[in-house]
């Protein structure tokens, strides 16, 4: 019977996963995925030429949908509103926090990953022109992975824009945490606040066609510091 | 107890009201303190048996933190609402400010709106909008301005709305964009001697 009642669960509301469950009931302690706020914020301002590639190709346009997955943040608000952009927020990395936690195995679970998409990505299929992701990718396991980027592109319009930003070429257990601020067309401020659970992917320009391939055209720029900025086209 | 209580009743019919709106307000009985003392504070600076809520900027209206509405709100003077309120609020030509323990499940509309607490649904705010940290928001927000602290949560629009400036007085065209804010104005007063 609780096998069953579980089962649904998995299938209807997108219940955890055994190894995830037994930490909720222990009393959750576990800890949590981003440390934020133990450390100073650092702050590095860099050019992007991804960020100038995204909003170049809206120029000349205003009133589009763009929308932000890395949280309200109020540079960015002022930056597309002030382009006559409609602004929409997603703290995506909050919501991925919340869901999967620590639960590495969670990312695989169908149900979880669905309950997860309709937390975070819950928009009419082609409804934004743009879609800022920052790094909110970076983070994910394979199957979680590639449902956001099927999501992405089903929320996104034909011939609109996403940009993405990829650090890892290596793998390591644990990576910065950023946010990321616009400050002009081709200038960001990046404010490094703490450490996350690298997930073991390798991002390099083949795995990253692959994850993009419904797309019509993906575009790298490698920056220095092993930064790698994605723009893909639908 | 009854006593006390009866001398006071017969006093005040004998103050005039609204003698001086500077002066601090008469203390109410014990008894009506007690009753409203976690409820809408401005209703206690209001003279006995006058009941609408004063027009002045300096008025504020209060939903404590124990207080919980479910309905339609809406108010003539600013608005902090620290408890549950389910429904709409709308104060057009006011602040309202919802503070660390408010929960408010409702669609707003203000000339100002500061967020300390919760938020759900959409949020018109002709003049500004101010999401502070810890707060949350989720709906779609439509203002002249908009303030995000790093650390809130907002997840929704943002639909900036530049206001129209205002037209100075001593300008002959202004006549016919003056006659729907009469129209309102006056409906307002109706619905007020309704009430």
């Amino acid at each position: 019977m609780g096998l069953l009642s579980d089962r649904l669960k998995s299938l209807l509301g997108g219940a955890r996963s055994h190894a995830n469950a037994g930490l909720a009931v222990n009393g959750g302690s576990a800890p949590r995925r981003i440390a934020r706020a133990a450390t100073k914020e650092t702050v590095e301002t860099r050019q992007s030429r991804g960020l100038d590639q995204f909003f170049g190709s809206f120029r000349n346009e205003t009133g589009l949908s763009i929308l932000d997955l890395g949280g309200a943040c109020q540079d960015n608000v002022n930056f597309i509103t002030s382009l006559g952009h409609k602004f929409y927020s997603e703290d995506f990395l909050r919501i991925f926090n919340e869901t999967f936690g620590d639960d590495v195995a969670d990312q695989s679970n169908p149900g979880r990953i669905d309950f997860f998409l309709r937390k975070s990505l819950e928009y009419p299929d082609e409804h934004f022109d743009g879609v800022l992701a920052w790094d909110a990718l970076e983070y994910m396991e394979p199957a979680l992975l590639v449902a956001a980027a099927e999501r992405l592109f089903r929320i996104l319009k034909p011939k609109g824009y996403l940009l993405a930003i990829f650090h890892s070429a290596e793998r390591k257990q644990m990576a910065p945490c950023y946010t990321f601020r616009i400050q002009d067309l081709k200038t960001l401020q990046v404010c490094q606040y703490g450490e996350r659970a690298a997930s073991q992917q390798l991002f390099n320009n083949r795995s990253l066609e692959k994850l993009f391939q419904k797309f019509e055209s993906v575009k790298f720029f490698l920056a220095r510091d092993s930064l790698r900025e994605v723009i893909v086209r639908k | 107890m009854s006593v006390w209580n009866k001398q006071r009743r017969e006093e005040e019919p004998s103050r005039p009201l609204n003698t001086n709106p500077v002066r601090p307000a008469p203390q109410a009985p014990p008894m009506e303190a007690k009753k409203e003392a976690t409820t809408l504070s401005s209703m206690s600076n209001m003279p006995a048996g006058r009941m609408e809520p004063e027009t002045s900027r300096g008025g504020s209206a209060t939903i404590g933190k124990a207080v919980k509405i479910a309905g339609q709100i809406y108010s003539r003077e600013d608005l902090y609402v620290d408890g549950d309120v389910e429904g709409t609020i709308e104060l057009m030509d006011h602040k309202l400010t919802i503070g660390p323990n408010g929960k408010v499940h409702a669609g707003i509309k203000a000339r100002e709106v500061v967020a300390l607490g919760s938020i759900q649904g959409n949020v018109e705010a002709s003049e500004r909008i101010d999401i502070r940290k810890d707060a949350k928001l989720v709906g779609d927000i439509k203002t002249a301005r908009i303030v995000i602290e790093d650390g809130a949560y907002f997840k929704g629009s943002i639909d900036i709305v530049k206001t129209e400036p205002k037209v100075a007085p001593s300008q002959p065209r202004q006549q016919p964009a003056s006659a729907p804010a009469a129209v309102s104005a006056a409906a307002a007063s109706a619905a007020d001697a309704k009430r």
